[in-house]
């Protein structure tokens, strides 16, 4: 074992892995943070903490999935790039071990503009793939990115990645997922996935390549709570492809919300039966409270 | 060369407010090549001030010449004549070129009158574009030519990153996207081995985080 971590042992244990993800609020206090973890537990195994997506100012992710731990529910931290640099991220790295936390998601994060301070300056001092590198050389080669040894108590994490099939150039996103593996990656987390038949010949091309034997792949579905809201992420979601006939499916429902769970049920049981896929993650920002109904109705607890 | 755009007038005008008499010193360098320092850019910039200030009910006495580059101080002192007769120096240079006035006229008060945006080039009349971040350690030998550090707006040195779709930059649909462009000249050339490298972080002491950057060259050193 790596890092020990719940998410770890599921993984190498074979078992078909369950995560979820929670985005923080925009204030100070844990008390919806509690409340996710409350309706959480017990039904997945981990779950993912956003590092201010969009690029929002959010409670920290840090912070968030100390939250979590304390109520009985594993964190997944995410870590992007664009707000700190090498220095700040070593030092939330080993204040976030210090506290705990076990897994973490390296990502390059959302560009500022997208988010509530446009007027920000990014950092990106480091991108997502030397983000991992460096986190492994924390572990297995006790050394800050710097060279410097890290003489006792290196932080030992399960390392994740993104990988999203649906951006282009799409036969270069296999290639780029083994770069990750060969930096470090642990563990994988797609996009979330509504053209399965992309993600499929994605899948293809990583058994080709033999890379689910290198590295735990975990599909990510996203429930869809409206035909307008996947018009709009069809529309307007950089990374995302959102098919014609799902959206037209979503729009003949009478209740949409339900069928944006039938769907959503649907997916995990298509995924399931895809070669090389270790487990899903269920992306249901700011509908957490429908992740056990999707959990339960897919047959996964 | 280093591209520069005019900053409102209203803005330049507010700068003299308070002045009566003033030098527009353009610059026959990179501002002048892009459109926005030169000779013509310098007295069309004296006129609308004269005007903005008549409008005012007061007079303002105005002064144009241009310099071959406002970079060198030779040619900065070439006009100190000129300098010493106004209360007020506007230049067109880039802000390298306000600067080094500002250095060589102690005592004067020195304004922009553009800003200056980036290192690029011409891509056809009337349109210019970025090209170099001036990074002080160049890779266009394992990238095609092609900069992600200054054309990707995350500066990932591993991209394309996944907000990359249909060629174009997550943040600008217009915006051609940098690792895209990188990976196509790369297939075309057969030296796709060249992004499936990991490119490990970047020395960025030799960029501007490293503190002021200068050059010398000692054969030149008078």
């Amino acid at each position: 074992m790596k890092s020990g971590s719940n998410l770890e042992k599921v993984l190498s244990q074979g078992k078909f892995a369950v995560t979820a993800e929670i985005g923080p609020p925009k204030n100070a206090s844990p008390e919806k943070l509690v409340q996710d973890a409350k309706i959480l537990k017990g039904w997945v195994d981990a779950v993912n903490i956003t590092d201010n997506q969009t690029a929002v100012v959010r409670l920290s992710s840090i912070a968030a999935g100390v939250h979590l731990a304390q109520n009985g529910v594993e964190p997944v931290v995410q870590m992007t790039c664009r707000d700190r640099n090498r220095i700040a991220m070593q030092s939330d790295l080993l204040g976030a071990y210090s506290l705990g936390i076990r897994n973490l998601l390296c990502l390059s994060g959302d560009h500022q503009k997208f988010g509530n301070h446009p007027q920000a300056k990014n950092v990106y001092d480091i991108d997502s793939i030397q983000l991992i590198d460096m986190v492994r050389g924390m572990r297995d080669d006790r050394k800050f990115l710097c060279g410097e040894e890290i003489k006792e108590h290196h932080p030992r994490y399960f390392i994740g990645a993104v990988a999203n099939p649906f951006a282009d150039p799409f036969e270069f996103r296999v290639l780029r997922l083994e770069k990750k593996i060969n930096a470090g990656a642990d563990f994988i987390q797609t996009q979330s996935i509504f053209d399965i038949n992309r993600f499929e010949k994605f899948m293809e091309m990583v058994r080709r390549r033999g890379l689910h034997k290198k590295v735990y792949i975990i599909a990510g579905v996203t429930p869809l709570k409206s035909a307008r809201a996947a018009r709009f992420i069809q529309k307007r979601v950089a990374g995302m492809i959102v098919p014609d006939q799902l959206i037209e499916r979503m729009e003949k429902a009478g209740d949409q919300k339900a069928e944006g769970i039938k769907i959503a049920v649907e997916q995990i049981q298509h995924i399931k039966t895809i070669e090389g896929v270790a487990g899903v993650h269920i992306m249901a920002i700011n509908w957490e409270s429908v992740v056990p109904q999707i959990v339960e109705m897919a047959g996964l607890r | 060369m280093i591209v520069a755009e005019p900053k409102p007038i209203k803005e330049v005008a507010g700068y003299i407010k308070d002045c009566t008499k003033i030098l527009v010193v353009g610059c026959g360098g990179c501002t002048s090549v892009c459109m926005a320092g030169g000779e013509t850019e310098a007295e069309m910039l004296a006129a609308s001030l004269r005007i903005l200030r008549k409008m005012e009910g007061r007079e303002l006495v105005t002064a144009v010449t241009t310099i071959t580059r406002q970079c060198e101080p030779e040619f900065v002192e070439s006009i100190s004549s000129k300098v010493k007769e106004v209360d007020a120096v506007v230049s067109l240079g880039c802000g390298v070129g306000v600067q080094f006035l500002a250095e060589h006229y102690r005592d004067k008060w020195v304004l922009p009158a553009l800003n200056t945006v980036f290192a690029g080039g011409t891509v056809q009349a009337g349109i210019w574009e970025e090209r170099c971040g001036l990074c002080g350690d160049c890779i266009l030998h394992l990238t095609g030519g092609i900069c992600p550090v200054i054309r990707c707006a995350k500066s990932i040195l591993n991209g394309p990153c996944g907000g990359s779709q249909n060629g174009k930059c997550e943040i600008n649909p217009d915006t051609p996207c940098a690792w895209h462009l990188i990976y196509e000249k790369l297939s075309a050339m057969n030296r796709l081995d060249l992004i499936l490298q990991f490119h490990p972080a970047k020395d960025w002491s030799k960029e501007r985080s490293g503190g002021l950057r200068n050059r010398k060259r000692e054969d030149a050193v008078l």
